[in-house]
């Protein structure tokens, strides 16, 4: 069975469209790897499976592990087994990472989770996301994934703006955390892919899922040609004819 | 009639610079009296509110106590074991005891500013005075509480601390009254030498009444190498309350922090500011202001930073969180400077919670209320004040029991 099934779904952000009709499919046990250019909607992705009140669904539906979370408020998709590390967390004046840590973990195992991604016990009492650094928001981001021990785990860029060492650590701690579970990870140069093993990768282009293939094929056409790739690819020229 | 008293029978009829106007004759100037005897000793209701800003009524983990309810005085002691560190007594008893007392009284508030002073000062029902002496490092805070057993009751008292050379001491004042009050009139002067190479941490608490009135006014000096600290919190609503204290680093080197923390809720009035005046070399101020206003609070944050010596610095911190559309607050920063290199800084935001905080705590599995209570919380966080550990816990133990309730 699936883990995370999403179908048809379409979405607009103030009055204009960005998803237009993505399906997608991660059984259970799988990695998938999702590419796209800037703006294609990798990001409005997110969260409508997180269900944010600004991503207006227009059609579709989002099942996480068998259950219709189309409508749900965030918290009780998170409760259902969904976890999100974020590419750009807001900063939280006054409350301390520790104090969400606790919330998520309720005090069990909070040291050895913390020293997985080479955070010292005295980060835990700065404020949330407040003047980290690329590399401490990363490790923090994967640090409350890790605690909240999601199901269905999404990591949004975790190597985006990241120095080789912390690299290595949240490639690590993401790979290891994967072994057991299912997830989504979101790359745009795919150095996390040398630490992860992921089952299969997709291509989002202008709001829609274009194809599917081996993480290694497509990140290799990327890398030699650019998103520009795809632009020329025969099903997205059909798709645009089709408008 | 003393000349004192004739300047004040003219600022009698003179309304505040800030806050709105009070008709003074409408409050109760007479009060049954209470007799001496320990905190535990009086009612239930009088210690639950004591203990609500911040008085122990077991007098541990406090170096003294001064009791003041209405205009009675039930209690003024030091701690065995700080006896010779430190002295209370009320403010008529020590103008009494010592001649020299004099030359601190009405020095640097001025009883003619208006009717709240001229109040105070024609009208006097006591108050503390706190002296520790020179060279004394206290480490545990002597606590003092101004309570208001009877409705409409207009209680006017005068303080004056001084920290004598070389001393260290914490004080935390609690201010509030009993239950079945509704209205009333709380003036309370208070003024504060600190001196060479001293130490003064001062923290009030205010937790008032729906329709009470408040009205302290209160001055610092500051010598050589002097440090005074001034944390002020008022968590309850409160009908309307006004205050802008000042602090003049008159000293080489002398420093002064405001760090003020204020819920406004319900109908509340509330205009605070904090005056820093930086007339010596090397002296440094900062005031650091947190508010939030819920219902149809109204607050005003004001600051004023005034740099009189070129090698002088402050800065003024205010944040401010509207948890209504009907509430508002308005931070009104001043910065004057009056020699060439003086550096005075300020910041100020005003706002309602980010939708954006809100969505990314969900996304860590907090409902919507959950998470704006922990967006506030972290908003009125009093590690940035620096505070004594136990105070800290103090303090946030009270906005916790604020904010219980609201969510």
């Amino acid at each position: 069975m699936e883990l995370l099934r999403v179908e048809g779904l379409s979405v607009e952000i103030a009055g204009k469209r960005v998803l237009d009709g993505v399906d997608l499919e991660i059984p259970k046990g799988e990695t998938h790897v999702l590419f796209g250019p800037n703006g294609s909607g990798k990001t409005t992705l997110i969260k409508s499976i997180l269900g944010f009140p600004d991503c207006r669904i227009l059609s579709g539906r989002i099942w996480l592990n068998g259950t219709d979370i189309t409508s749900l408020p965030t918290n009780e998709r998170v409760k259902l087994g969904l976890g999100v590390a974020f590419q750009n967390p807001p900063p939280i004046r006054g409350v301390k990472l520790g104090d969400v840590l606790q919330h998520l973990t309720r005090g069990v195992d909070e040291m050895k989770l913390t020293a997985t991604v080479n955070i010292p016990a005295e980060f835990l009492g700065r404020d949330l996301n407040l003047g980290f650094s690329g590399g401490e928001l990363k490790r923090s981001e994967v640090l409350q994934v890790l605690a909240q021990k999601p199901n269905f785990v999404i990591f949004d860029e975790p190597d985006s703006g990241v120095d080789v060492e912390n690299l290595e650590v949240i490639g690590k701690a993401v790979s290891k955390f994967l072994e057991k579970r299912s997830g989504l990870l979101i790359t745009h140069l795919g150095h996390i892919l040398r630490y992860v093993k992921a089952d299969k990768a997709h291509m989002l282009f202008n709001g829609r899922i274009v194809c599917s293939e081996k993480p290694g094929k497509i990140l290799d056409q990327i890398m030699k040609k650019g998103y520009k790739w795809c632009e020329k690819c025969p099903k997205v020229k059909k798709r645009r004819q089709m408008r | 009639m003393s000349k004192g008293k004739k300047t004040a029978a003219d600022a009698i009829g003179k309304p505040a610079a800030f806050g709105p106007d009070l008709d003074i004759g409408v409050f109760e100037r007479e009060a049954a009296s209470w007799a001496p005897c320990s905190i535990s000793a009086l009612p239930k209701e009088v210690v639950q509110r004591a203990l609500s800003v911040g008085i122990n009524a077991d007098e541990k983990g406090r170096a003294g106590t001064y009791f003041q309810i209405d205009r009675s005085v039930v209690l003024q002691a030091i701690r065995d074991g700080f006896a010779g560190k430190a002295e209370i007594l009320t403010t008529k008893d020590a103008l009494e005891k010592y001649d020299w007392v004099r030359e601190y009284w009405w020095k640097i508030v001025d009883a003619n500013t208006d009717k709240f002073t001229a109040l105070a000062k024609l009208k006097w029902d006591q108050g503390y005075f706190i002296r520790v002496l020179e060279g004394q490092k206290i480490t545990v805070p002597l606590q003092a509480c101004l309570f208001i057993s009877q409705d409409n009751f207009n209680q006017n008292v005068h303080n004056l601390v001084i920290a004598e050379p070389g001393s260290e001491v914490q004080i935390i004042t609690g201010c509030t009254v009993h239950p079945n009050v509704r209205s009333g009139l709380h003036v309370g002067v208070s003024e504060f030498y600190v001196k060479k190479n001293a130490k003064l941490t001062y923290t009030m608490i205010h937790n008032w009444a729906q329709n009470f009135n408040v009205r302290p006014r209160a001055a610092a000096t500051l010598d050589d190498g002097a440090t005074f600290v001034s944390n002020y919190a008022c968590l309850k609503p409160v009908k309307s309350l006004q205050m802008y204290p000042v602090a003049y680093c008159r000293g080489t080197n002398s420093r002064v922090r405001f760090n003020n923390i204020v819920y406004g809720a319900e109908n509340s009035r509330l205009d605070i500011g904090s005056k820093v005046v930086l007339q010596g070399k090397g002296s440094r101020g900062e005031v650091i202001t947190r508010a939030i206003a819920s219902d149809n609070a109204e607050i005003n944050a004001r600051g004023f930073l005034l740099g009189e010596h070129e090698d002088s610095r402050a800065h003024l911190e205010c944040r401010g969180l509207l948890l209504s559309d009907k509430a508002s607050i308005h931070s009104i920063p001043e910065l004057v400077g009056r020699a060439k290199g003086t550096e005075l800084s300020h910041e100020a935001a005003v706002g309602r919670i980010a939708e954006e905080q809100i969505r990314y705590l969900m996304a860590r599995g907090f409902s919507a209320s959950e998470a704006e209570s922990l967006i506030i919380r972290g908003f009125m966080d009093v590690s940035v004040f620096g505070l004594p550990e136990a105070l800290k816990e103090d303090i946030k133990r009270m906005v916790d029991a604020t904010l219980v309730g609201v969510f």
